[in-house]
């Protein structure tokens, strides 16, 4: 499996799922583009490269606002070359009970986890379908198939991925790009540290597999799916989740 | 140089896999070139970048035919 060549650039790259991700695609001779929402993130990101031997940088983007997103893309098009993998992977949880949700809560959400979507794929599906080749990978969620109290917005971002994914992949399949999704479950990640202790039992008691999932066994599927091996898979979310949530 | 009519021909053909001989002045994109609409949307975006120049949506709209195509970079050309 090799994406030598290829440009990837994957959002909220400085920990969790999205760094994980950029290693992986890095570790098959990707050129890795990880966007961060703050500076010293990017750094962080250019560090790990480094540090792992893999091509590429470390940028701020902030995945929310439309100017943000043009510049970056203008910077590394004249930088790095033309990224044909998108990883969509920033995300944020503003959890709360319906009835206390604040407009923010629910806008904030919405706008990173779900927005981002449309200004990143837009941005990039110009060179794609120049190149005749492109993989937009989003990261979504089991919550967003299953739902989970307290994550109304959440939920609803996520879920609007799933149907994100499967319109866009009609759209532009003549033109051998391929839109995926993988829907992960609980992953030992900082989002999930902030469980309580009897909640972290209680979730666990749910998974099969009887543990949460690691960050590196998300990346393994993201890489899957931008290998030339996954050509045939669009439209598609593989849940990752250790069986709590089958369909 | 080419003239205008040649490079948008040329385009036309590349974009869309045409013999450029089948590219007459009065094909229609659709219906005699066998473009969809990601076809015409790419089209449009090619001939932005050729003519260095931007096409505003409604305008794309309106430019269904090779002559048409022709006839709108003559008249936005960078003077």
């Amino acid at each position: 499996m090799s994406l030598q060549g290829k440009v990837a650039l994957v959002t909220g790259a400085s920990r969790g799922i999205g760094r994980a991700i950029a290693l992986e695609l890095g570790s098959h001779g990707a050129v890795v583009i990880g966007t961060a929402t703050t500076d010293r993130g990017a750094e962080q990101i250019a560090e790990y490269l480094k540090a792992a031997g893999i091509e590429g940088a470390g940028l701020c983007l902030n995945v929310a606002d439309d100017a943000s997103v043009a510049e970056t893309l203008k910077h590394v098009q004249e930088h790095l070359g033309q990224p044909l993998i998108l990883v969509n992977n920033a995300g944020i949880t503003r959890d709360n009970l319906m009835m206390r949700m604040k407009d923010d809560e629910w806008f904030d959400v919405i706008n990173t986890n779900l927005n981002s979507l449309y200004r990143m794929s837009k941005a990039m599906l110009r060179g794609m379908t120049k190149a005749r080749w492109g993989r937009i990978i989003s990261i979504g969620s089991v919550v967003g198939a299953m739902g989970n109290a307290g994550q109304c917005n959440y939920a609803a971002a996520k879920a609007g991925l799933e149907g994100f994914t499967r319109a866009l992949a009609r759209e532009v399949g003549s033109r051998a790009i391929t839109v995926n999704a993988v829907a992960p479950g609980f992953i030992d990640t900082d989002m999930t540290k902030e469980l309580s202790d009897a909640q972290r039992e209680a979730m666990l008691g749910q998974i099969p597999l009887g543990r949460l999932g690691e960050a590196e066994e998300i990346a393994k599927v993201v890489a899957f799916l931008a290998s030339d091996g996954a050509a045939y898979v669009t439209g598609a979310t593989i849940p990752v989740n250790g069986g709590m949530y089958m369909s | 140089m080419s003239t205008i009519e040649e490079r948008v021909k040329k385009i036309v053909a590349e974009q869309l896999g045409v013999k450029e001989e089948e590219v007459t002045n009065a094909a229609s994109f659709v219906e005699d070139l066998g473009a969809d609409s990601l076809d015409t949307v790419e089209l449009v975006m090619a001939l932005e970048e050729e003519f260095e120049t931007e096409i505003p949506d409604e305008d794309a709209e309106k430019i269904t035919t090779v002559q048409e195509a022709i006839d709108y970079v003559l008249a936005h050309q960078a003077k």
